[in-house]
């Protein structure tokens, strides 16, 4: 079991938390101008790094908010947890 | 290849069993294939022997990371059935359930398949809803499902509590009964014998660490933790790992991957005759030929490449079976464990070419993809031999999702959605 910061509660344990999947997509923002493409890739195609991800958490049976996460997909560590808007840089300097 | 029989087996026996010989040869990498098939699972040890025994490929190469069948092949519950909703997937799998039948006779090894039943329960109006629909929907499709009332169902698996007053209340069941299980390993295993007879070279503790394309785009090499090795055509059968090599030839698929767990009981003696699988409680059991209740557990919440999961998903599932089975209820757990599963957003696999020519991918099993083994890897050898999909395989593209012709099986595959 995971044990997951919430940046608005601290830390509690992961039953507490939905997973939300891949951080940061965006729809595409004109929709009568949009591709097959374009959509396929804002619906379905997604990163599944082996390494680090950003991933999007609720804090479902707590505060009810989102945010967002890195963690490692080796070892399930949490790098940080930080709130919506935010995007701080994975370690390395990769965006 | 030796010829495995009640003869040789008394044969051996005067020799004190020495002249046994190795199934299968160390193989070393040679500098060029014709095809290379990427992942030693029961899924790619069979392309490879399809595209040797029915294609007439023979230079061609098996690369597993790890040791052959260590992955999801070894490491699932062994459930078989072919009660898919959508006419494509029922064609698929059933395609597969058939070739169960005489895969030990065809490979000359002991699958031990036993197709006893699987028996899918209902707990809510919706499941018997869904499950009368599947039902109706398989018998269109020539695939064999009954419905089973409580009384029924008690009847086909005594150790099942059907009383009204549980949590879960068992209202009837689905009964598949040309469903049932088969001995993982000799999957692998028979696959990998059968193949190397025929020439097939299966390299062990070889990783993949990149492919090479040449100026016109198609495939020409892959890059291994043992050299570079040149191949004409190459399938990814990965499983859990899909998105990392199809990544090394640029091509992004919609696939997630996570951790799904099992874990098998102390063996015991025979008290179960049948599989039983709860789609609404996340709970699955049978029981071994060595009397351990296999039990499937659901995935976890979060991508991961881990192997393993949180012990609340295997106590979530147990609690559920204590229910089901009260007579386990004392029963010890011997071991746990997780694979690492690649699920697509319809739940149904892609067997496909790919936008590199000559890279074919065959992925997104999901949580169910023991089943399909010998008709997913039959399947693929036609579409790398021909280089177009065969009829079985043709609508699991990867631009259905792309094109909405999804063949959303979310509702079928073995846990609740």
């Amino acid at each position: 079991m995971l044990l997951i910061n919430c940046p608005y509660c601290g830390s509690r344990p992961e039953p507490e938390f939905t997973h939300g999947g891949q951080a940061h997509i965006a729809r595409p923002g004109d929709p009568a101008n949009t591709t097959d493409d374009e959509l396929l890739n804002f619906l379905y195609l997604r990163e599944n790094p082996r390494g680090l991800f950003r991933e999007r958490w609720r804090h479902a049976r707590g505060c009810g908010r989102f945010f967002n996460a890195i963690r490692d997909t080796t070892t399930d560590f949490f790098v940080t947890t930080y709130k919506v808007g935010e995007r701080p840089e994975l370690p390395g300097g990769a965006s | 290849m030796q010829k495995f029989s009640g003869w040789s087996l008394l044969k051996e026996a005067f020799g004190g069993h020495q002249g046994w010989k190795t199934q299968w040869r160390r193989a070393a990498p040679k500098a060029e294939y014709d095809a290379i098939i990427i992942g030693g699972g029961g899924h790619g040890l069979g392309t490879a022997y399809y595209l040797a025994a029915e294609h007439g490929l023979t230079n061609i190469a098996v690369i597993e990371k790890g040791w052959i069948g260590g992955g999801n092949t070894g490491r699932n519950t062994t459930i078989i059935r072919s009660n898919y909703l959508f006419d494509e997937s029922a064609r698929l799998y059933d395609h597969s359930l058939k070739m169960w039948k005489d895969l030990s006779q065809v490979l000359n090894y002991n699958t031990m398949f036993s197709p006893r039943g699987v028996m899918m329960l209902a707990h809510t109006v919706h499941d018997i809803q869904v499950s009368k629909r599947h039902i109706h929907a398989n018998r269109g499709n020539g695939v064999d499902n009954e419905w089973l009332s409580p009384e029924e169902a008690k009847e086909f698996c005594p150790i099942l509590n059907v009383d009204p007053n549980i949590r879960y209340p068992v209202l009837g069941a689905a009964l598949q009964r040309r469903g049932g299980v088969a001995r993982h390993d000799t999957v692998a295993w028979g696959y990998a014998r059968a193949a190397d007879a025929l020439g097939v070279d299966i390299i062990e503790n070889c990783e993949v660490t990149g492919m090479r394309t040449n100026a016109s785009g198609a495939i020409e090499a892959i890059e291994t933790t043992r050299g570079l090795i040149r191949a004409k055509k190459v399938g990814v059968v990965a499983a859990g790992n899909t998105s990392v090599v199809m990544g090394y030839a640029g091509v992004r698929l919609p696939l997630e991957s996570y951790p799904l767990q099992a874990l098998v009981s102390e063996p015991v003696k025979p008290i179960m005759p049948c599989v039983v699988m709860s789609n609404t409680i996340h709970a699955y059991m049978s029981q071994s030929d060595k009397g351990e209740l296999v039990i499937g557990a659901g995935t976890d919440a979060y991508n991961s490449y881990t192997q393993r999961g949180g012990l609340h998903i295997s106590a979530h599932t147990l609690e559920s079976i204590c229910e089901l089975f009260p007579v386990v209820r004392r029963l010890k757990m011997l071991r746990n464990w997780g694979g690492i599963v690649d699920t697509t957003p319809d739940r149904s696999p892609i067997i496909s070419k790919t936008p590199v020519k000559g890279l074919y991918v065959n992925c997104g099993w999901g949580t169910g993809g023991f089943k399909a083994t010998p008709g997913s890897a039959h399947v693929f050898a036609h579409t790398i031999a021909h280089d177009a999909p065969h009829a079985l395989n043709a609508p699991f593209t990867i631009e259905r999702f792309r094109d909405g012709l999804l063949i959303d099986e979310a509702a079928a595959a073995a846990v609740a959605h």
